[in-house]
């Protein structure tokens, strides 16, 4: 005979105006196994959980069932009460009186005749409850984070100075990514490199972080606390510690007619390469689809002028393994590739802007690289067709962006605010020259962000034009850009010398495997999700995995760093304890019944579930299993709805539990 | 048809934890009545429900069985639903086989926010369940097997 305790909550009037509570205590006790049934009219208060501790220590209660408010209140208040008596918290059960019942039928009589439903129900399942021990699982206090951008750099810094290992890994042959590139920045105009470079290096100085550049993250294994990482260092063909990044080998490349990755193809760089002057590390890698030595055999000039002796054409990828206990991803975006193949046919709009087709229309990034100090036309303004200064620029707005029909829904956010730096740079640079911008809306939030726009405009003088640009064609050498102004209710025709298009900001290639390694999810458009948009915007659905930066949404600089130094925040959170406890209402697998069918490890969506094998002292195999990872299990229990021989089961609602619920029902 | 003045259907709801569960808090909290004869069911997730489960529920005498979670693209653990979804599409098609009446069954997406949703779909399948009278039929079937 097992030992119930049905407490009934008042609730004040709450519950007691629709529910004849005393009625319900006195219907209840009449119930098998309930050894005490009594009401009160606070049962959250500190009297009314001296009740409950009371009665488990007086009639030495087996299970509890608060009926009461919905269980997302007060179940943990109530297990919490029952743990301080000796019960273990586990083997309480709440039954939902108040928000599923008297809030909502006001016939006295029959909510009355639901609530003792309702607690015969839960008085069923908690019969069957068993006692639970919180998961604990060890902490590996080491990061590894994902991309070395801007927002990478800056979670790395803050984990590192926290006294923790990261493992930092990028896939380019330098840190810095996108914002290493960018001229200057808005709405200070201070020069990125000139604020990005010094944290560069202290990346590349700090004790506690382990670089992996030209690396990327192969496969991830094991669950929060215990990841185990396989990365792979890609054949980099310069031995990096050998080597002193003295430049005698780029000196003399006979290669040299390579786009330059670094500046979107506006320049040219050798076969041997650092992709620009402050990388860190400040280590050449080389091109094997662009090396003579390595596609036709010849040449080696490099190998030979290399005084360390660095240069190795046997060099291979490298697969290493690094366990970490936490992982932050920040692999940033990329610009919407216009008028190239796109793997979604929906996005191969805009042909009429004429890019790839016309020399002078570049994208944003390409106009950064002009602009900057350190670009391929050391921070002169010329056109990459004839090198001449162009006079008169376009800058055209939501160029894929906020556009169903042929591109996508969504606003890139940081376009108007680069629209109208562009605009200012130029005209700091080209004196007579006149900016044109055409512009949905523009959209400036953000400290001094609207300041700044208006600074364009009135100050430095910016055309802007509230309208599309329907058709871009070459003329004599101009560009005739044919759009209009819907304010002014006209047609609009620019001769233009050069147009910018700020195409839409999109998560970087490859994002969509990395997310499915790491068991995060991605959006239509393959952004990262966040677990919850306003309240948990930097952990994900996957335990330990930390989002920032533009992988998630599109977003500026000072967000992307806010957001790393939140990520880095929820890692130290992490690795403050020494091991992390988790709810153990997860799957299990009875090991004996198991058919090895393995439909649950197809099914579940935390790959929580794995293939095993029980082996007699011999180490001969018995038979095949599936088990649960307890580290990964969320406690879905999907697995337990597709286990055909029933061996799948979920603590806490368990196939006994729930049927017992029903069964309770007649 | 059976008499829809006194007749009061017994109605079961399989809802996930984490969006209908809490719809139907939010309708408590709203005070939104809605006819009393539903018992939910709590599980973490839809994709939780074994369709057994909904059987049971037709043997032990309920009426009409509900089964609600999060809306596709919502589900707290990433693709539960998207389960339970593809399982009813197949199970929609034995139910025929069992003869059990498929107007008896339901199966929809109520989110955390969506109180007023909740009302309404207890409401309507509450009448509904009255129009279709007593579930005497399958009792029948149980009690011959």
């Amino acid at each position: 005979m097992a030992r119930i305790g049905v407490f009934t909550c008042w609730c004040g009037e709450n519950i007691a105006r629709n529910v004849d509570v005393d009625k319900v205590a006195e219907e209840v006790a009449k119930l098998p196994h309930v050894r005490c049934s009594l009401a009160y009219k606070y049962m959250c208060s500190d009297p009314g959980q001296a009740i409950v501790r009371d009665k488990i220590r007086e009639e030495k209660l087996h299970g509890v069932v608060v009926a009461s408010c919905s269980p997302h209140m007060h179940l943990k208040t109530f297990r919490k009460a029952a743990e301080l008596e000796g019960l273990n918290p586990y083997l309480v059960e709440m039954a939902n009186i108040r928000e599923h019942c008297s809030w909502v039928h006001h016939n006295r009589e029959q909510a009355t005749a639901k609530a003792i439903d309702l607690i015969r129900m839960s008085v069923a399942k908690v019969m069957r409850n068993r006692a639970l021990q919180p998961i604990r699982v060890p902490v590996t206090k080491r990061a590894l984070v994902i991309g070395g951008g801007v927002a990478g750099i800056q979670a790395a810094l803050d984990i590192a100075d926290a006294g923790h290992q990261v493992v930092l890994v990028e896939r380019e042959p330098s840190i810095g990514g996108k914002m290493a590139g960018l001229s200057e920045t808005f709405p200070t105009l201070d020069c990125s490199q000139c604020i990005l470079t010094p944290r560069m290096v202290d990346v590349g100085q700090h004790p506690n972080i382990i670089m992996h550049t030209y690396s990327e993250v192969e496969a991830v294994e094991g669950y929060v606390g215990n990841f185990k990482v396989t990365v792979r260092k890609k054949a980099r063909y310069v031995d990096v510690d050998k080597c002193t990044g003295c430049g005698a080998c780029w000196n003399v490349c006979v290669s040299k007619k390579n786009l330059s990755e670094f500046d979107f193809g506006m320049g040219k760089r050798t076969a041997i390469y650092v992709p620009f002057p402050q990388a860190v590390p400040a280590r050449p890698v080389i091109d094997k689809s662009a090396c003579l030595r390595l596609t036709k055999g010849k040449c080696g000039v490099c190998e030979k002028k290399c005084a360390a002796g660095a240069i190795n054409f046997e060099d291979e990828d490298r697969l290493i393994t690094e366990e970490v206990g936490a992982v932050v991803v920040a692999t940033g975006y990329k610009l919407y590739d216009i008028g190239k193949d796109q793997a979604n046919a929906k996005l191969e709009g805009y042909g009429e802007y004429g890019y790839g087709k016309y020399k002078d229309v570049i994208d944003s990034l390409q106009f950064e690289r002009i602009v900057s100090a350190s670009g391929p036309t050391g921070g002169e303004i010329k056109r990459p067709s004839d090198g001449k200064e162009p006079k008169s620029v376009v800058f055209i707005s939501c160029v894929g962006s906020r556009d169903n029909a042929k591109g996508l829904s969504y606003c890139s956010k940081i376009c108007c605010m680069y629209n109208a730096k562009h605009t200012m740079l130029y005209k700091h640079k080209v004196h007579d020259g006149q900016a044109h911008v055409f512009y949905m809306d523009i959209r400036s939030g953000g400290k001094n962000y609207d300041e700044f726009v208006r600074r364009a405009i009135e100050q430095d003088g910016a055309h802007y034009h509230r309208g599309r640009v329907s058709k871009i064609t070459e003329e004599n050498g101009k560009l005739i850009v044919r759009g209009v102004d819907t304010l002014a209710g006209v047609p609009v025709t620019i001769e233009a010398d050069m147009v910018v298009l700020a195409s839409a900001m999109r998560p970087a290639d490859g994002v969509e495997q990395l997310a499915q390694k790491l068991n995060v999810g991605y959006d239509e458009f393959g952004f990262l999700s966040e677990s919850h948009p306003k309240l948990r915007p930097i952990e994900t659905n996957a335990a330990g995995v930390f989002v920032c930066g533009a992988c998630q949404a599109p977003k500026d600089i000072p967000e992307s760093v806010a957001q790393a130094s939140a990520a880095a925040g929820k890692v130290q959170v992490m690795f403050s304890h020494q091991e992390m406890t988790r709810e153990p209402e997860i799957a299990s697998i009875n090991e004996q019944t198991c058919a090895a069918c393995f439909a649950c490890v197809r099914t579940c969506p935390y790959t929580a579930i794995e293939k095993a094998e029980i082996r007699d002292r011999n180490g001969k195999r018995i038979k095949r299993t599936a088990r649960v990872n307890p580290g990964l299990c969320m406690g879905c229990g999907t697995c337990v709805a597709v286990c055909p021989s029933k061996s799948a089961d979920l603590e806490g609602f368990t196939e006994q539990q729930i049927y017992a619920m029903v069964e309770s029902l007649v | 048809m059976a008499d829809t003045t006194t007749f009061e259907p017994k109605i079961v709801a399989y809802v996930c934890n984490w969006c209908t569960y809490l719809g139907a808090d939010l309708a408590g909290t709203n005070r939104l009545e809605y006819p009393p004869n539903v018992r939910i069911i709590r599980l973490p997730c839809t994709g939780r429900i074994d369709f057994n489960l909904i059987i049971k529920a037709f043997e032990m005498g309920a009426d009409t069985v509900l089964v609600s979670g999060c809306h596709p693209g919502d589900c707290h653990y990433t693709a539960g639903n998207y389960h339970a979804r593809r399982r009813w599409m197949l199970f929609r098609e034995l139910l025929n086989t069992l003869g059990i009446e498929q107007e008896r069954i339901h199966f929809t997406w109520i989110s955390a926010a969506e109180g007023k949703k909740f009302q309404q779909v207890m409401s309507e399948i509450t009448e509904k369940a009255r129009q279709l009278g007593p579930y005497v039929a399958y009792r029948k079937v149980c009690e011959a097997s």
